[in-house]
């Protein structure tokens, strides 16, 4: 078999998995959310927590519950790095530096999971279990919440309610994220992914690191985390040993923010909505995969930074999955790819990440995209701009503007300034435009919450272990508190309805116009940027 | 149901003068408004005037900062941007100075009119006393005799008087007002013509309906309307993208070793940010104002115009705005055996000195239909007319020993097939006479409620609109049921009362829908309230005017709908216009990035696909290119982008055409054609 076929083959067998678990897990994440009743081991954590779990939030209760459980992330996984030399299973690896244990707990919370840290040496099995992998799950949920508490802003009328968040987020964590990683871990370890407490494992004489991998490899993906319990990552052999492991990684990597469009479409009461999202997702991910492959067979060296294991196209297929949902996982090394290669995984991240995006990211994400498109759609139209039923006026254009403006502007401005940093020059590997690439390419992963790096890079000096840490923070929460305002405003108007005049949101119209905006705002926001760095790379 | 595809002569001319007007009446763009706006232009030029339009300001700044440059530092280069950067806030400024300009010329017309008239107040005693017009207050009663001019607004208390109102609405023909009953208004500065009325005053001097004219049509209270504010907001947010995109390009230039000058960076801002749309964005709003006032309706915001383009429902009444009023004569049905040509002669002769507006319908139909003399001859004339009476329930002529009747069913001796006849008729809402000729019946006559021609038509381009119509009647809901078929509207509401009217609009507002409405009465005032547009015909009492956010100086109720028109073509044209300005950028970006950074890499040079000269030409290009649209967009932004009735999807794809396509092609060819003249200069090609 041609690797062309064999890749073509695994496209075929990715794509028919999605599409069998879209509408079970769609709609058991839409019955999740819905729910009115809670489970026993549920109503132990809410009485926990001294938490009613049947009084609802308002939109700025529900934000204040996400700063503060994310602060709270914050600080106790900066303590846990802290004080890894007390814990067990840490090896002498001894306490992590400040800025890195600060760099490393922003990363995990905010669900980037960049690693400034080379795991085999820095991070031991209890930071890894108790500190990385907790939030390797809840920041995951976190983000679901914010996404399922902007569908409520659509579906509820005249309320100032959005649902609860401690309950959005244990129902996240306990009815979806764990049960399905608890599985997949379960059959990594079938087929050979490694589970160890120990600290290493000798093969012929030489220590190789091995950790408890299986377990936290599962929800890397599911909960498009990222990070590599190895320093190699899904390009490791114990994190990902073969076709069959990284076709279930990548599977698993997609899944959710591909089904959460059926959930939202179930949610709003038309499943076209949901649809047309999808289509949108998967024409603008089918579109850079084409890219990402095509360059990457055709480049001078096909093979360089590639598992010799996966070959081109499965590498391609997972860095343009890992680019496209904020996960940041590589089984290739994406420094090495060609100019339009690593441009392309890049402007998967500058779209914003929502081609699908990140867990419930995504969905927020390209909901707020459909926001902008469809007021200027619904001026042409002559109408006041509505979506969804609901009309667009100053306070939701605005908080769509803030949502939208928070990525650039770290982006551009932390990228900015570490490009005249006297001390930029000695962390790059590479001069000129490779090096600007690479530059670009860590602001672009840091402020898109994605965590994939194009390594070429050393990021541990002060500032970019600061500088990277503010944009994953602003990045994220920025556009949190802004899509829960959206959320906030939308509930509280009625329900427009639906006439001849209004702007049908489920036909290939309304599909090219949302692409469109997609694909014009990253454009016109950074092809000056990208003309020094990739364009220039992939036009010499 | 023949004749009501027949149109009279008048009809024809109306319809004709409307479809002029949806042309004509949009607003010719005279490029001399360019000129004579010039002072206005130049003033606009003060920053704390510039700090309204954010994108503007924007330009504003980079044109100070690269003046700054231009003179530490002159070159052909810097100079020539410096120079059109200024023109393209002084286009700007133009735009907005020419869309004012054409108020201006209306409100200072206004302001002819409002003659410092002496009033002649009534005091307690009765006598009179004369003070100035600006003196009066709320409540005064003051005498007008033939050849005054009404002092202020206020309503007849007592007599009657023709009014020559043409002052406002440009109508020559003066109109009647009589103390009661909803013909009861007078404005300030309209003249009376004959007799003598008691007015009493009901507003202020100052805030007349003159007044509040003047400072409408000169934009001095125009407020940002909702879905303005929610465009500068996106349009706030795409300039601050770009500041930020230009400001990091700078240290990637410097590390890639070919840092660039500010003048480059400031003429690479100035054409990515949304300044066309940024330029035109006032024009448009006055512009819409401005549509509405040519055809005599005034809003009293922007606002309301802006409403009248989200409008889900119409309430029209029937009589006057879907019928024309009165009944008329639709079918002659023969009976009993009879000729047809007997019965219509018969029914002609019937109604020759009959001078009802039924009696006229029906001389009207035999002429058009079969062809008789709509003249009595003079042996006709020589018939005894025998007028309706209460007793006789019927009218006619007697003539040469005939003696023709018609008159209602009731007072003739009918016939099964002829009472059949007469109940089919009333239960499709028509009226029917019957007619005999010595007390021999011929046939019946069918008077229908006419639906004004072209209604159907009309009410079905609203519907592709989305937009639902009810008509209200007073009539009994089988008659509403037949007219409101016949006029095609979506739903009806007979016997209306005005709380009915209140009602519906409360229940189509909890719904979620937006309603619009007509109304002259007093009664109307609460629902012309409540109703989300609100059109008070200019006949009616002050307590209609006062309670709409619209008034229509014509009175007529059929005008709502080019309303609606106006409101979404308001929006449309600021909606094409930010995306033809979007779309702009592409081009712009090719123009200038290789001539920025082809020094540093030089295979960026490829991506200079329109071959421009020199890096200093393509910039220079961009930037004037950026400035002229301006100027080229003003006549679009003022008579506003073409609006056909279709479905949202047809109306978002051909726009989406023309102005996102368009606007990623056009800039294409303007920059090179640009570029072709720019060459030629010295120091720059």
């Amino acid at each position: 078999m041609s690797p062309t076929v064999a890749g073509l083959l695994q496209v075929g067998i990715l794509v028919v998995a999605l599409a069998t678990a879209y509408r079970p897990l769609g709609d058991y994440m839409a019955r999740v959310y819905s729910a009115t009743r809670h489970s026993k081991v549920e109503l132990a954590i809410y009485r926990l927590g001294r938490i009613n779990p049947d009084s609802e939030q308002k939109w700025s209760t529900y934000a204040y519950g996400v700063l503060g459980f994310s602060f709270v992330g914050v600080v106790l996984l900066y303590v846990l790095q802290r004080i890894q030399g007390w814990l067990p299973f840490d090896f002498d690896r001894g306490d992590v530096p400040s800025g890195m244990a600060f760099n490393t707990a922003v990363s995990f919370v905010t669900n980037t999971n960049w690693q400034s840290y080379v795991p085999e040496t820095v991070m031991g099995h209890s930071v890894q279990m108790a500190g990385l992998t907790v939030q390797n799950f809840v920041s995951a949920a976190v983000g679901m919440a914010v996404a399922m508490a902007l569908v409520r802003g659509f579906v509820r009328h005249r309320t100032d309610r959005l649902g609860n968040f401690w309950v959005d987020l244990v129902r996240g964590t306990v009815r979806i994220l764990l049960p399905i990683a608890f599985v997949f871990a379960i059959v990594l370890i079938a087929l050979g992914v490694t589970m160890s407490l120990k600290s290493g494992v000798d093969v012929d004489g030489q220590v190789v690191a091995n950790a408890p991998v299986a377990a936290q490899e599962a929800i890397k993906e599911l909960g498009t985390n990222g990070g590599g319990v190895l320093n190699a990552n899904s390009a490791h052999p114990f994190e990902n040993p073969n076709s069959w492991t990284n076709l279930i990684e990548i599977f698993l990597i997609l899944v959710i923010p591909v089904a959460l469009t059926r959930t939202f479409g179930q949610l709003v009461g038309n499943r076209k909505q949901g649809h047309v999202l999808l289509g949108v997702m998967g024409l603008i991910w089918s579109a850079m995969l084409t890219v990402i492959w095509v360059a990457e067979a055709t480049g001078l060296r096909p093979l360089e930074g590639k598992e010799l294991r996966f070959g081109v196209p499965a590498s391609a297929l997972f860095a343009n999955s890992t680019t496209s949902t904020s996960t940041g996982a590589v089984n290739s090394m994406h420094d090495s790819f060609t100019g339009l290669g690593g441009g392309g995984a890049m402007l998967n991240m500058l779209f914003g990440e929502m081609t699908p995006g990140g867990v419930g990211t995504g969905l927020y994400s390209i909901l707020v995209m459909a926001i902008i498109a469809m007021f200027l759609a619904g001026l042409m139209v002559g109408r006041t701009p509505e979506y969804l039923g609901k009309k667009l006026g100053r306070k939701e254009v605005t908080a769509a503007a803030v949502s939208i403006l928070a990525m650039p502007t770290v982006l551009l401005i932390g990228a900015g300034i570490a490009a005249i940093l006297p001390s930029t020059q000695g962390a790059l590997n590479n001069p000129g435009e490779h090096g600007l690439s690479e530059i670009l390419y860590a602001y672009a992963s840091a402020s898109n919450n994605n965590g994939s790096a194009f390594a070429g890079i050393t990021v541990t000096n002060d500032w970019f272990q600061a500088s990277l840490g503010v944009c994953m923070a602003f990045g994220r929460f920025i556009p949190i508190i802004a899509v829960l305002a959206l959320a906030g405003s939308l509930a509280a108007q009625r329900k427009v309805p639906v006439t001849a005049g209004t702007l049908p949101t489920t036909g290939p119209l309304f599909a090219t116009l949302l692409g469109g905006s997609i694909v014009l705002v990253a454009a016109l926001t950074f092809v000056p940027a990208l003309a020094l760095g990739p364009i220039a790379e992939a036009l010499l | 149901m023949t004749s009501t595809l027949q149109r009279t002569p008048e009809e024809i001319r109306d319809r004709h003068a409307e479809n002029l007007g949806r042309q004509v009446g949009a607003g010719i763009f005279n490029p001399r408004q360019l000129l004579t706006s010039f002072p206005d232009a130049l003033r606009k030029f003060d920053p704390r005037y510039q700090l309204r339009n954010p994108v503007m300001f924007v330009v504003w700044a980079g044109s100070l900062l690269v003046t700054v440059f231009a003179v530490s530092d002159p070159s052909v280069f810097t100079v020539a941007v410096a120079v059109w950067l200024w023109f393209t806030v002084l286009f700007a400024n133009l735009a907005e100075a020419v869309a004012e300009g054409r108020g201006k010329a209306q409100a200072d017309s206004l302001r002819r009119t409002k003659k410092d008239a002496v009033a002649r107040r009534l005091t307690e005693d009765g006598s009179e006393e004369r003070v100035p017009g600006t003196d009066l207050r709320i409540g005064d009663l003051v005498v007008v005799e033939a050849g005054e001019v009404v002092p202020g607004d206020g309503d007849v208390v007592e007599g009657i008087a023709t009014v020559d109102e043409s002052a406002i609405t440009g109508e020559s023909a003066p109109v009647i007002r009589e103390s009661g009953g909803d013909r009861s208004a007078v404005t300030g500065g309209t003249t009376v013509l004959s007799d003598r009325i008691v007015v009493q005053i009901t507003t202020k001097p100052g805030e007349t309906f003159v007044d509040r004219m003047i400072a409408l049509v000169e934009g001095a209270e125009r407020q940002k309307t909702p879905n303005e504010i929610a465009l500068t907001i996106l349009l706030s947010t795409l300039t601050i993208i770009f500041l930020l995109a230009v400001m990091a390009l700078q240290p990637f230039a410097i590390y890639s070793g070919g840092e660039q000058s500010v003048v480059v960076l400031t003429a690479l801002l100035v054409c990515l940010i949304p300044t066309t749309i940024g330029a035109l964005l006032s024009a448009i709003g006055i512009a819409g104002m401005d549509r509405l006032v040519q055809r005599n309706v005034l809003a009293t915001s922007g606002k309301a115009v802006e409403a009248a383009g989200d409008i889900d429902t119409l309430l029209l009444d029937k009589t006057g705005t879907i019928t024309w009023g009165n009944r008329r004569a639709t079918e002659f049905i023969a009976a009993n055996g009879s000729d047809e040509r007997r019965l219509v002669e018969a029914v002609r002769l019937s109604s020759l000195a009959d001078g009802t507006p039924e009696g006229r319908s029906i001389i009207e139909l035999c002429a058009e239909k079969y062809g008789l003399p709509a003249e009595p001859t003079e042996h006709e004339k020589t018939g005894e007319f025998a007028p309706f009476t209460a007793q006789t329930r019927m009218s006619g002529i007697d003539l040469g020993g005939r003696s023709i009747r018609k008159g209602a069913a009731g007072g003739f001796q009918t016939s099964d097939e002829v009472r059949a006849i007469v109940d089919r008729i009333s239960e499709d809402g028509g009226t029917p006479l019957v007619v005999a000729e010595n007390d021999e019946v011929l046939g019946v006559i069918r008077l229908s409620d006419v639906v004004k021609p072209g209604m159907k038509e009309r009410f079905a381009e609203l519907r592709a609109m989305g937009i639902r119509t009810v008509m209200v009647t007073g009539d009994n809901p089988l008659t509403a049921k037949a007219i409101a078929s016949e006029a095609g509207v979506d739903d009806f509401l007979a016997e209306a009362k005005p709380e009915d009217k209140m009602a519906l609009i409360r229940k189509e507002q909890e719904g979620g829908r937006l309603v619009a409405m007509t109304g002259d009465g007093t009664n109307d005032a609460p629902a012309l309230a409540q109703a989300d547009v609100g059109v008070a015909m200019n006949t009616g009492t002050s307590a209609a005017k006062e309670a709409g956010n619209m008034v229509d100086l014509d009175s007529d109720p059929t005008k709502l709908i080019e309303i609606v028109e106006i409101g979404k073509q308001l929006l449309i044209t600021r909606g094409a216009l930010t995306t033809f300005s979007v779309a702009n950028d592409l081009a712009k970006y090719f123009a200038i990035l290789p001539a920025m950074f082809a020094a540093i890499y030089p295979a960026l040079d490829q991506l200079n696909i329109m071959h421009l000269a020199t890096p200093q030409s393509a910039i220079l290009s961009a930037v004037i290119f950026n400035a002229l649209v301006i100027v080229a967009l003003i006549p679009l932004a003022l008579k506003g982008v073409r609006y056909r009735p279709s479905s949202a999807s047809a109306l978002l794809r051909r726009n989406l055409l023309i102005y996102g396509l368009g606007g990623v092609v056009t800039p294409f060819a303007g920059i090179w054609l640009i570029d072709l003249l720019v060459r030629l200069i010295p120091g720059i090609g």
